[in-house]
């Protein structure tokens, strides 16, 4: 912002709005409260006071309508797959979706046996981070979520598309 | 199981029980056609009084072989238990329901009913109660293959390309 720095007080930041849009979306990513199996724990246990998601500006919602990011943790049935897939066409954009666990991920220990196990819940909605682990410790979960911020960071959803 | 109810019950029932070549006292095998009068019986009369229904089981004994389904009962008063045992036809799977007698059985039936496709005749509401409505096939049985797409959703079987 070459020509506008500095030319205010201290307490006035300049900078493009697509920058700005994509700062404030990557820092207070809602994400929807659901959990289907023990890695509901383990998401619980990131949210709760020892690891605390609020200080990344994580907090969660109950209704779809209100969240941006879909935590899917754990075991997704077939069941479960046609709703997980309803649930996410109910989020608004922009919506972004993590797969946590192995489970999520690919059908985890289902993965053979399993009849009525989705083997990955990307078969159903797209998924930008994968967490892997079974389930995955709170701290391998919260870099999950903050390589999801890194990657709404470097979005510019106002800037046109141009070329391929 | 003690030999009193196995008395009681072959007096009252002489041609429901199956005639089993060692009497271990474990279980006790019967005929579907009488189960319900049997289990009421069962039920209601105060020296045997299985207030309890613990269990239902469901087995597959195989493809060329029979269904079968467990009981296992409970007295609360007299503390004494009893299994029973009634074997079924593979192709017609059908026994009488007990639901009106022990009402935890509601469930039980419907999840065997679920996994094995035995028909419990007589209960109120026989539908699935684990897997959706619209499911195909009886998973829990031998013979069972697992449907290759489920609402459009790829149930991959050849896992080789995806490793």
């Amino acid at each position: 912002m070459g020509v506008l720095e500095h030319k205010f007080q201290d307490n006035i930041v300049v900078a493009s709005i697509d920058k700005l849009l994509s700062w404030a979306r990557s820092t207070s990513p809602w994400y929807f409260q659901f959990g289907l199996a023990c890695c509901a724990i383990e998401m619980m246990a990131t949210a709760a006071s020892r690891h605390d998601l609020e200080r990344i500006g994580m907090m969660p919602r109950s209704s779809p309508r209100q969240a941006d990011v879909m935590i899917v943790s754990g075991t997704v049935t077939l069941k479960m797959g046609l709703r997980v897939k309803r649930l996410y066409e109910q989020m608004a954009d922009p919506k972004y979706v993590i797969a946590m666990g192995s489970c999520a991920t690919s059908g985890g220990p289902y993965w053979q046996y399993g009849y009525h196990v989705l083997k990955g819940v990307d078969l159903v909605v797209p998924v930008d981070v994968y967490v892997p682990g079974c389930p995955p410790r709170p701290e391998a979960l919260l870099e999950g979520l903050l390589k999801l911020q890194e990657k709404i960071r470097h979005e510019r959803p106002l800037t046109r598309k141009t070329g391929t | 199981m003690s030999q009193d109810i196995l008395n009681i019950l072959k007096n009252a029932f002489p041609s429901a029980i199956v005639e089993q070549e060692t009497e271990t006292g474990d279980y006790l095998e019967i005929k579907p056609g009488e189960w319900f009068e049997i289990a009421t019986f069962l039920h209601d009369t105060p020296e045997l009084h299985f207030d309890s229904l613990q269990c239902i089981t469901g087995v597959d004994w195989g493809p060329e072989a029979h269904l079968e389904v467990r009981y296992n009962l409970h007295s609360m008063k007299h503390k004494h238990k009893l299994e029973i045992r009634i074997v079924l036809d593979r192709e017609t799977p059908e026994v009488p329901s007990v639901e009106k007698i022990w009402r935890v059985a509601d469930w039980f039936e419907r999840e065997v009913y679920d996994m094995y496709g035995i028909v419990f005749t007589g209960h109120r509401d026989l539908r699935r109660i684990l897997l959706p409505d619209d499911w195909i096939g009886w998973p829990l049985r031998k013979d069972y293959e697992t449907p290759e797409t489920y609402h459009g959703i790829v149930v991959p079987k050849i896992k080789e390309e995806w490793e």
